[in-house]
């Protein structure tokens, strides 16, 4: 297609994105050790969306494609979400 | 290359590519050769699960052990629903008839990644191959049913590893499907189609796609938690290990509700196809029956728990799948409303493919309401794991996906084939096949609300006389199907040859392009200015 472009990602980003997900790593494993309850799942299930919006943003190069693109994997996004709230519905009720 | 070799005017079934006999066709990247290629490894399967349903069904004949014993029909109905479901009705429609008909409807000369459809095959082939070989190796043949459900799934001593891999890597063909389908459908349009100018049968293939890439990684996921399970005694399922057997359920669900609507929706716009062309008239609500095919996709997702009301959820997750269930009621009925009225004063040419597509709507109309009863709490207490259960996916699943394949079969045959079949044979084979099916399946109903259990080999006296009139219908039905096949792989032989390229009057882009098809499809990619059912009246 006529609007293909090719994108490099500078060292300097790459490395601040592996030090993000570096951090993000230790971080939901210290969490792990705050009695949180149910909410424990919650925020490894934050944290891990986080690292996967990273890596979908810098890595697989999301950031730099059409907004159509973003969109389409924001819905995707939003769809697990759902699927996630609905089984958890059950769960923090039993 | 010569012109008696031109892509542009010579049969996909007679291009005489790099490959030739058998070869020409199992690494052919032609979309058409591949969706035959499907059809034929379908069909045969087919035919062995029909033979095991048939089994079980004469087993049913009597109480007590009539041919076989427990250990065999727990096997047996254990095949016969992994065939039916991931050999046959998952893959079914779009992997067939999507694959030969998507890029023709939409003006493409192929799918957008051709090589990756020929792998959807392969997998496809490699996973059924791994499932069969857990019927020879190992402890004996698995006996959890299709949905290997936890913990027995990981106690059994029976052969459970290499179907559950099987199905895993079948779920890989079916993601590559989705993912083509949805790729070809955003680029490859042929200029001036717009979304509301695509016929009905893509619009329900690329529902069902995004449902193929997005659920099918969850039941990958869950498949080799089982392995897992098995294997190391992770205890993620394991109650004795701190596991909950119920997550088995969601994630299992969370899949396996959703593929119904992979099975269905693609039944659904084959209908939408055949019943304006046969009624002479343009589609009632094409818009409505379009938002109602992406609704179902969309509300199908948050059902999954209709399945396990009696497992043990929570009383407000209970209240709320029921509710989302009778939701996505709301989608289908539109449907179905939609195709009565396109029939309503239209000038109805009796065919084949006719037939199969009025009686679709009658028994998915049975399915369908009966899918309430489940549906709704407190009668699905009653009926749950009985017969009636049976009964209802059997009209949904057989009678939706069924008969909108051999509707769409009969339909699209003289373009596939540039053949055609004998028309009083197919409508006999119909007919009893209709009869049968009726027979079969409606005494379950009354049988599971009697309170007869599914997936027992033995029954109390008490139900002996529906089961007679259900075991007697499975042979009548399995009289048609036989009648069917057998006219139907004549006629692809023998049958009198065609090259009429519009024989029942329709006007998607199909019925536009040579019988059979060119190996390219179009010479030229025509530019689209109606809608796809523009009648002119």
């Amino acid at each position: 297609m006529s609007q293909e472009t090719t994108h490099i990602v500078s060292y300097k980003t790459q490395i601040f994105v592996l030090l993000a997900l570096l951090v993000l790593t230790a971080i939901s494993v210290a969490i792990t050790r705050i009695e949180m309850g149910p909410f424990n799942t919650a925020a490894a299930l934050l944290i891990a969306s986080i690292k996967a919006s990273i890596v979908l943003a810098w890595f697989m190069h999301l950031k730099f494609e059409s907004r159509f693109f973003t969109v389409m994997v924001a819905a995707v996004f939003i769809l697990f979400l759902l699927v996630i709230l609905v089984t958890f519905f059950d769960y923090s009720y039993r | 290359m010569s012109d008696s070799n031109n892509a542009h005017n010579v049969s996909y079934l007679d291009y005489k590519g790099q490959y030739k006999g058998l070869s020409a066709w199992i690494f052919s990247t032609d979309h058409k050769r591949i969706g035959l290629l499907y059809l034929y490894t379908m069909l045969a399967f087919f035919s062995v699960g029909a033979i095991l349903g048939l089994l079980m069904k004469t087993e049913l004949i009597a109480p007590g052990a009539t041919i076989m014993g427990p250990k065999a029909y727990n096997a047996l109905f254990t095949l016969h629903g992994i065939i039916m479901i991931f050999i046959i009705v998952v893959p079914g429609l779009p992997a067939v008839f999507g694959n030969f008909f998507l890029p023709i409807m939409i003006g493409a000369k192929d799918v957008a990644f051709p090589r990756l459809n020929l792998l959807s095959w392969w997998l496809y082939v490699i996973g059924i191959l791994i499932v069969l070989t857990s019927q020879f190796l190992g402890d004996g043949p698995p006996d959890t049913g299709w949905t290997f459900y936890a913990p027995y799934s990981f106690q059994t001593p029976a052969n459970v590893l290499p179907a559950v891999f099987g199905a895993f890597v079948m779920g890989f063909s079916s993601i590559l499907t989705g993912i083509n389908f949805v790729v070809t459908i955003h680029r490859m349009r042929a200029p001036g189609m717009t979304w509301f100018k695509m016929p009905l049968f893509p619009w329900t293939l690329y529902g069902t796609a995004w449902i193929q890439i997005l659920a099918t990684p969850v039941i990958g996921i869950t498949l080799l938690l089982i392995v897992a399970e098995r294997l190391l005694g992770i205890g993620i399922f394991d109650p004795a290990l701190g596991g909950d057997p119920i997550l088995y359920q969601h994630l299992f669900w969370i899949y396996s509700h959703p593929a119904v609507y992979i099975m269905i929706l693609p039944g659904m716009g084959v209908i939408s196809e055949i019943i304006p062309v046969f009624s002479k008239k343009t589609i009632f609500g094409y818009k409505a029956i379009v938002l109602s095919t992406m609704a179902i996709a969309f509300v199908g997702y948050f059902v999954w728990g209709h399945h396990m009301f009696t497992s043990g959820m929570s009383g407000r997750a209970l209240y709320t799948f029921s509710f989302l269930t009778f939701l996505v009621a709301i989608p289908s009925a539109i449907k179905v409303f939609n195709w009565v009225s396109t029939m309503h004063k239209g000038s109805l040419d009796m065919q084949t493919p006719f037939y199969w597509a009025v009686s679709f709507i009658f028994v998915f109309m049975i399915g369908g309401l009966t899918g309430l009863v489940l549906g709704s709490l407190a009668t699905n207490v009653h009926v749950h794991d009985t017969h009636f259960v049976v009964a209802h996916f059997h009209y949904i699943v057989f009678g939706g996906t069924g008969y909108a394949f051999m509707a769409a079969l009969h339909y699209w045959f003289p373009k596939m084939f540039g053949r055609m079949y004998d028309l009083g044979w197919a409508n006999l084979g119909w007919g009893i096949f209709f009869i049968g099916f009726n027979a079969l399946y409606l005494p379950m109903f009354f049988l599971g609300m009697q309170g007869m259990p599914r997936r027992y080999y033995d029954y109390l006296p008490d139900f002996h006389g529906g089961n007679i009139i259900s075991s007697l219908g499975a042979w009548v039905m399995i009289s048609g199907i036989i009648i069917i096949f057998a006219n139907l792989i004549r006629s692809a032989r023998h049958g009198k040859k065609t090259t009429q390229k519009n024989p029942w009057g329709g006007k998607t882009l199909e019925w536009q392009v040579e019988t059979p098809p060119t190996l390219e499809n179009f010479e030229e990619i025509p530019t689209i200015e109606k809608g796809p059912y523009h009648f002119g009246e």
